[in-house]
């Protein structure tokens, strides 16, 4: 027997040190659940449990004091040269921005009244907005290192509110959630990571999907069967369905749409991610989200309001259909108060809306468009334009 | 007349080294896998710990040795990852292993070898990787991409030969 153990030592100890991790594989991973409608189904997308978080903080431990040190020294260098390049660009930089403020105010005093109108609808709805309320910036200062998890390490952890869910973002769009917390450091699972999941929209047709990481790093939705409305090019913003991210935020532009092999009959939307999630440096978890629009929000909206002045949110839509404009010079406006609108070059075109047809037959169906019946006369000639007595079934109103 | 001893090869060609060696370069292989990627994405195709491991197996020619430090070492990377604990433990396990095996039979310090053992190894562990995926965790989304993992394997062996001969310098026989 001795000699059995003896000549057989090194795949022993092989077979034994395997077996051991193979129990504890066995161990952390519990039975899957391979639900395409739940964003997180996944275990690699929760948070651990305490012993298998206590084994991973020991790792992180032992890597983070360099990864803060070398990320420290080298955002101090490249901070001396930005401030440098900054400061010669500042004078440009500063009536670039006045000039977009003024822009983007008046875009914002033409949707204040459609805003107002869409929390009026959403209170008779009952529904609860989610609005970002607290967020904690945290810098990146690792990564996992390896292309299967993609995942990155940020430099703020307990001591500063984080907790396991929590939506991370920059302001481009959502990059990720916040997976497992420690005091100064916590694990930041990026929206590319096969374990990943957010609740999403398409912002044009509002058809609902779950984007999830693919194959090298994409970002996909794949429980949507093919659909001809969905074309690339189309925005995709979060439903705020899945608890983590709040509503509205943008995820990225349809980049290619195409078969799923592994889930027919569904199809693989690639997605091309607003955030760089290559480039990560600096992000943005959101800690705390309420019901109602902060009172900064708060204040801007009513200024907007102010500016919009009386127009109603008719009046405003019905200036922003290009067929009330042809022909006609921008809309003089005041920036800051004095001055004309300069064109936003950088807002995409409007889609042109086409003018309507004339009618080829009567409207006998819409109520109120044709007479009642103790004015009509069997056997009278029609009358000779239908729609000139049906615009106004209420003759006593002006 | 030439003396001769009666060493055997696996005696004559048997490494070690020195305990802070063993303890430091895995740590900072690990670390700079970890931070490289931040500052050129295309560094998260390297494998600095699987290098590290396949050295010590090959230098030292223990299996039990490799098969430790492999743990070991995959350990502690999948301690930074969101896998499971094991999933790169056991595969580097058993690349420790069979290097040190395949070390009695070849000659580690010819160039050729250590460029074709490299490039195996790195692909033999993108296949235990991708079934311990596929099959112990049950990992629906995971995927064997050939040319990406042969791509991998060219970047690995590119990267190990000046590595392997830097830690030459820091062994010595026993």
């Amino acid at each position: 027997m001795d000699s059995f153990f003896a000549r057989f030592k090194n795949p022993l100890v092989l077979i034994v040190i395997v077996l051991l991790q193979a129990i504890a594989l066995a161990v952390q991973v519990p039975r899957p659940v391979s639900d395409l409608n739940k964003p997180s189904s996944s275990i690699r997308g929760r948070a651990d449990g305490p012993r298998i978080s206590q084994l991973r903080y020991w790792s992180v431990a032992i890597v983070t004091p360099f990864e803060k040190v070398g990320h420290g020294t080298s955002f101090y260098i490249r901070s001396i040269w930005s401030n440098y390049v900054n400061l010669r660009q500042t004078r440009q930089q500063d009536q670039d921005l006045r000039a977009e403020i003024a822009r983007l105010r008046q875009e914002q005093a033409a949707f204040a009244e459609d805003a107002r109108q869409g929390h009026r609808m959403q209170a008779l709805l009952g529904f609860q907005q989610q609005y970002i309320s607290t967020t904690v910036a945290a810098q990146v200062i690792g990564t996992s290192g390896s292309d299967r998890s993609r995942m990155v390490y940020i430099d703020k952890g307990s001591k500063d509110g984080l907790k396991p869910d929590q939506a991370v973002m920059t302001p481009d769009g959502i990059v990720g959630k916040v997976r497992d917390v420690w005091a100064h450091t916590s694990q930041l699972l990026l929206i590319s990571d096969p374990s990943a999941g957010a609740g999403v929209i398409l912002e044009s047709t509002r058809i609902r999907g779950i984007v999830r990481g693919g194959v090298g790093g994409k970002v996909e939705i794949n429980n949507l069967t093919a659909d001809s409305r969905i074309k690339t090019g189309e925005h995709v913003i979060t439903s705020g369905g899945d608890g983590v991210f709040p509503r509205g935020l943008p995820v990225g532009v349809i980049e290619a749409i195409a078969p799923d092999p592994d889930h027919q009959p569904y199809t693989a939307i690639t997605i091309k991610p607003a955030a760089d999630l290559a480039r990560l440096e600096e992000v943005l978890v959101v800690i705390g989200t309420q019901t109602t629009l902060s009172t900064l929000a708060q204040q801007d909206l009513d200024v907007a309001a102010e500016t919009a002045g009386s127009k109603r949110a008719a009046d405003l839509a019905a200036d922003r259909l290009p067929s009330a404009h042809d022909g006609e010079p921008p809309i003089a406006v005041s920036g800051s108060g004095t001055g004309t609108l300069p064109p936003p070059a950088t807002s995409p075109q409007l889609p042109v809306v086409p003018h309507s047809q004339p009618v080829l037959h009567p409207d006998r169906y819409t109520p109120g468009t044709t007479l009642p019946a103790d004015e009509l006369n069997p056997g009278a000639p029609k009358p000779r334009s239908p729609s000139k007595t049906s615009t106004n079934p209420h003759p006593e109103l002006p | 007349m030439a003396e001769h001893s009666y060493t055997s090869r696996r005696e004559l060609d048997q490494y070690v080294f020195h305990p802070a060696v063993t303890l430091l370069v895995p740590v900072a292989a690990v670390l700079l896998q970890a931070v490289l990627p931040r500052l050129w994405g295309g560094f998260i195709l390297l494998d600095l710990p699987l290098i590290v491991v396949i050295f010590f197996a090959l230098s030292r020619r223990s299996p039990i040795a490799g098969t430790v430090t492999g743990s070991l070492v995959g350990l502690f990377q999948d301690g930074l990852t969101s896998l499971a604990f094991g999933v790169n433990g056991i595969s580097k396990a058993i690349i420790g292993y069979i290097a040190a095996s395949v070390g009695f039979a070849v000659d580690v310090d010819n160039l050729i070898n250590r460029v074709a053992m490299n490039f195996v190894f790195s692909l033999l562990q993108s296949s235990l990787l991708y079934l311990i995926s596929r099959f112990l965790v049950g990992e629906p989304t995971a995927h064997f991409r050939i040319w990406h993992e042969l791509l991998r394997a060219l970047c690995n062996t590119a990267v190990a030969i000046p590595i392997f001969f830097l830690l030459d310098t820091f062994r010595y026989r026993d």
